[in-house]
Order: C-alpha cells, then structure tokens, then sequence
C-alpha cells in the first residue's frame, strides 16, 4: 500500500516538456531518494509530488485522493515539503521558524493550542535545536540552519516528509547529520522520507529505495543494492567509474574513473 | 533576538505608549500653528463653537489636517510595511513602487486636460491613479512561468515611476498654464484640506488597516516564501491578493488626502523591526501609531521650519528620510556582504 504515487503524471516547464504519462508509486516507511544527473528533472518531480508544481496532466495521489481537489491545508497535515535553499527573513527566531510549521492546525478561530506548543518543544528537542530556538536563524551556521527548517516540517507533524536537496551546500560532517536525523524519523517515527540528494554514496547509504531519473522518464527504481551497477552510473550520470562495495556499511560505492593522483 | 521589546508585556506597553503619543501629537498639531491660539479657546471651539475666527481655524483647519496627518501616516507606514514583506525588498514602499508618481500622473493629465482643480477632484484623480499603477505594477512583475517574483516587482515599480514621473512633467513642461495648486499638491501636504475630504477617504482606509491586521498571520507566513507558504497550506494567490487590495486602498487613500508624501513608508517599518521584530501582528499595530506619530510631527514642524509661512509636509519628510535610507542602504549592503 503506497500513500503518495504519481499516475499518469506529464509535467513540463514553461512549453518544454520534462516528464510524459510516469506512473510511480512511493513506498509508506520507507526512505526514498531521486538522484540523476542536473536538471534531469528530479526536484521537479519531487515538488509536484508536493503540489507546489501543477502538472500538465495526470495526478497526484495521497491516500489515494487526488491531491488537487484536497484543501491545502488537508495536504499540509499529512504531508511536509522543505523546499531547496529556503531563506529566512532576516531577524527571525527559530521559534518563530517553527511555529510556523503549525500553520495548517490553525485558522481565525483556533489560533495557538497546547498541542501546537508540545509538537513546536518536541521539534525542537528531536533535531536538537532546543537551546538555539531564541537565536535568529541567519545567525546560524549553515548545518544549524537546515536544522531549524526540518525542525519546522516537523512541527507540522505528517507522516510524509518530502525534500529538495537537504545537504546542498553543507559540509560533510553536516551532511552526515541530517541525514542521520532523518534516518532517525524514518527508523523510531516510521515517517516516510522522500528526498533529492546529489551525492550517489549516501544515497545507496540512507535509502530503502532509489528513483534514477533520466531524460523525462524513471531509468530504474528500487533497493540501491540491486540496481546500482557500473551501466547503472554510465546510463544515469554519463559516467565511468567502478562499483565497489562500502567497507562499512556493505551498501554500493561509486569510485568515479577519470584523472587525479595515482598511488596504486 | 536583538530587538528593544522582546517580550509580550514590553510590547503591549509600548503599544500603549504609543498610542499616547499618537493621541498628544494629534492634540498638538491641533493646538500649534502660525495662529497662536490658547487651550481654553480650543476647548471651546468644541463646546461652545460662536463662529469666530479662532474657533473656525480649529475646527475647519486644524482638526481635519491632524486628522489627515495621523491617518496618512498610519496608511503609509502600514502599506510600506506590507509591501517590503511581499517583496522581500526592504526599501519598498510607495514612493518607490510608482503608486505616488502614478496618482501624480493622472492629477496632471485631470488638470491640464479636463481641467480638474479642486482638490476633493484631485483626491479622487489620485486614488484612480494609485490604483491603476499598482495593478500595472503588479502585472508586470507577475509575467513570466515563474510568477510574481520580487525582482521583476521592484523592476516594474521603478520602471512605472520613471514612466510616469516623465510623462507628468512632460505635460507640465510643454502645458504653458499655471499649476500651482498641481504643484503644491506634488511636494505632498496635509493642509488646507476640510474634513469631507478626511470623512470620504477614512471609512475605506479605516477598513483597510483592520484588513492588513487580520492578514498579518498569513503575512507571518508568506515571508518564508512562496514554496514554503504553498507547502503549509497556504494559497498564496489568495493573501497575496488581498494584501495588494489593502495596500491599494492604503497608499491610494493616504496619496488622494494628502499628496505623494515619500519615506514614511520606508523609515517607520525599520523603525517598528528594531523595536519589535519580525512578527507582522505587532509590526503593523506598531507601524500604525508611529506613522501617524512621525506625519503628526513632521506636519507641527513643517510650521516652524521657516515661521510664519509654512512648509509643506512631504519636504519633511524628505528632510529626515533621505539620511535615514542612506543609512538603510548602506546597512543593507553590509549585510550582503557578510
């Protein structure tokens, strides 16, 4: 049983078509990651799935209802987007931040409740924002930042969690971590994850289930173990390199050809 | 958190506080002026009104120019406010989004080609004007598949400035009559106008600072962003829509009662962030009092700056603006630059 699928979909951008009639179906509990190569059309994909694109054709599905016909804040309840490289208004607290993820609780009568303010303290608590929350969020570093927007979607408290490159432009050891507290949601909250990552290694690393996109269409979706290969990578990202296996965590390594120092 | 009143408390007073000196700025202007008048003779003009001379200054000029100032500074403050969130441009405002060079356009084209003089007429010119540019403004910053984008709104605000400030002065230039009370007009004042012109425009502006009140919270939200907004379930088309309206009403009502008046709307919102914050249900209350304070102000000094003639208002503003958006400007830039 899939919550989120896509049926039918065909979605361009401006006149230029990118993806035509794709059926596909996202797996409850588990995480999923669309890679491909730039502009392949992934987060494309990715915000349609979260209606912040409207397709050409076809549907969204969630729960099996189309997703356009739904309130938008029906939606928001059950299902959260962190979109790529959001920014802040300049002077906003983290509290403030994600308070705002309660926004689809809300409406003129029912303004704040005790249950906004125990989802907002337990955010907080799970990405260990806690005793940043009065800071103002451009006061932060990038890691923290990302954090505070996570925090947010989590205030919004869905079952589906959907990102847009969550780990561009952070470096390593905080790309790490937010993956990890991700991992975390999916493992103890049994959330759904879909995101977009760039980076091929943590994504056979952090995903139950992976979505290669190619010129408007799925190359392959399934266990990273099972469909990442050497004409998996030639095909996808057009290029060469060596699949070997991760000595830690057994998962798959791509070990890119091409030039740099050789010790061996 | 580096704003002065940062809790719930400090702010409601503060608010209090402000509206006292909204109130006391009111009572001032009505007092002060190039005709000494005394407090006992002011309070009479109101319960024991005999038609003298005094008396009607009070009650035809002084009362309905406070008024005018108080109001035209609330809107403008408010509607500066609400449009640097919209744009996520911390100088928008009025001025500078070509709502007042485009209600100034159609009082020159009334005047010159239809030969509007009055200025209840002038009120109604500039209000049509106000609003058809914000509509053209915000069409063409809406063009395009990727929507309304701050950008393309600033670039057509300023684009509609230019466009009208020329041809205004254009037809000025080459229209060989006499437009004193067009130019009087152009500098932005609130003097020499009756209370119709107050009671006319007050209900719908009136109406319009509780609207932008009770957007504030999906304002709050909208700053995060379009895509941010959508995915809480916000329709941003809907709030996006409603806050123009407001903001038509605002800066169109405050331009039609008292001219193109510049800075208000820019100097009052910054103000109101450093003493508030970012949270759009105190910053406009704020923006409100403060505005009107600051035109108040402007307007009881704008009778002493050269005593006894008077200068008009929108030159004091001006006069206090300009080293303050240097300021902002220069701010700003450091801050990109981090």
């Amino acid at each position: 049983m899939s919550v989120l699928q896509a049926a039918n979909l065909t979605l361009s951008y401006g006149k230029k078509p990118i993806f035509s009639n794709l059926d596909l179906q996202i797996p409850e509990g588990k995480i999923s990651v669309f890679i491909g190569s730039n502009g392949c059309g992934k987060s494309t994909l990715l915000r349609s799935l979260a209606r912040l694109l409207k397709p050409q054709e076809g549907s969204i599905l969630l729960d099996g209802n189309e997703i356009a016909k739904l309130s938008g804040k029906e939606v928001a309840r059950r299902l959260a987007i962190l979109p790529q490289g959001p920014i802040a208004p300049e002077g906003l607290t983290v509290h403030q931040l994600v308070k705002q993820g309660r926004y689809p609780y809300q409406s003129f009568l029912q303004q704040w409740s005790q249950e906004d303010e125990r989802w907002v303290k337990k955010a907080l608590e799970v990405t260990h924002m806690d005793e940043l929350a009065n800071r103002s969020v451009d006061s932060l570093s990038g890691g923290q930042r990302q954090r505070a927007w996570i925090a947010m979607t989590l205030a919004q408290n869905t079952p589906t969690i959907l990102l847009d490159e969550p780990t561009t432009f952070l470096d390593m050891t905080h790309q790490i971590e937010i993956l990890d507290l991700l991992y975390d949601l999916n493992e103890k909250e049994n959330r759904t994850i879909v995101m977009v990552l760039h980076d091929i290694n943590l994504a056979c690393r952090y995903a139950h289930h992976i979505v290669a996109v190619k010129d408007g269409g799925i190359y392959a979706l399934g266990k990273p173990e099972n469909i990442v290969n050497e004409q998996f990578i030639r095909d996808v990202f057009d290029m060469e390199c060596q699949v070997a296996t991760d000595p830690i965590f057994g998962t798959p390594l791509c070990i890119p050809y091409g030039k740099g120092r050789r010790l061996i | 958190m580096n704003y002065l009143l940062a809790n719930r408390s400090r702010k409601i007073v503060g608010l209090l506080i402000s509206l006292l000196l909204l109130i006391t700025g009111i009572v001032c202007s009505i007092a002060y002026g190039v005709t000494d008048i005394k407090w006992h003779t002011i309070a009479e003009s109101f319960t024991a009104f005999n038609g003298s001379q005094e008396h009607l200054i009070i009650r035809t000029a002084r009362v309905p120019r406070a008024f005018i100032a108080a109001i035209a500074g609330a809107s403008l403050a408010v509607a500066g406010s609400l449009m640097q969130g919209i744009t996520r441009n911390q100088i928008a405002s009025p001025s500078l989004f070509g709502i007042n060079a485009g209600a100034a356009f159609f009082i020159v084209v009334g005047s010159a080609f239809f030969g509007a003089s009055a200025l209840s007429t002038f009120a109604t010119l500039a209000f049509m004007g106000a609003a058809f540019t914000a509509i053209i403004v915000y069409i063409l910053g809406s063009i395009g598949s990727d929507g309304l984008t701050p950008l393309k709104i600033t670039l057509a605000g300023a684009a509609m400035t230019a466009f009208f400030s020329s041809l205004s002065l254009g037809i000025l230039l080459t229209g060989g009559q006499t437009f004193d009370q067009v130019l009087y007009w152009f500098v932005g004042s609130v003097a020499g106008r009756d209370m119709d012109i107050f009671t006319s425009a007050a209900p719908y502006m009136g109406i319009a600072l509780i609207g932008a009140w009770v957007l504030a919270r999906h304002m709050n939200l909208l700053t995060l962003g379009e895509d941010v907004a959508t995915g809480l379930g916000q329709k941003t088309i809907y709030i996006k829509l409603a806050a123009a309206v407001v903001i038509v009403l605002l800066a169109g009502g405050s331009v039609s009662i008292a001219g193109p008046i510049a800075f208000v709307g820019i100097i009052i919102p910054h103000i109101t962030r450093y003493l508030v914050g970012i949270d759009y249900r105190w910053v406009l209350p704020y923006c409100a009092t403060l505005g009107g304070i600051l035109l108040l102000a402007a307007d009881i000094g704008s009778r002493y700056i050269s005593f006894p003639k008077e200068v008009p208002v929108g030159v004091m503003t001006a006069i206090i603006g300009v080293p303050f958006f240097v300021y902002i400007a220069r701010r700003g830039g450091n801050a990109n630059n981090e």
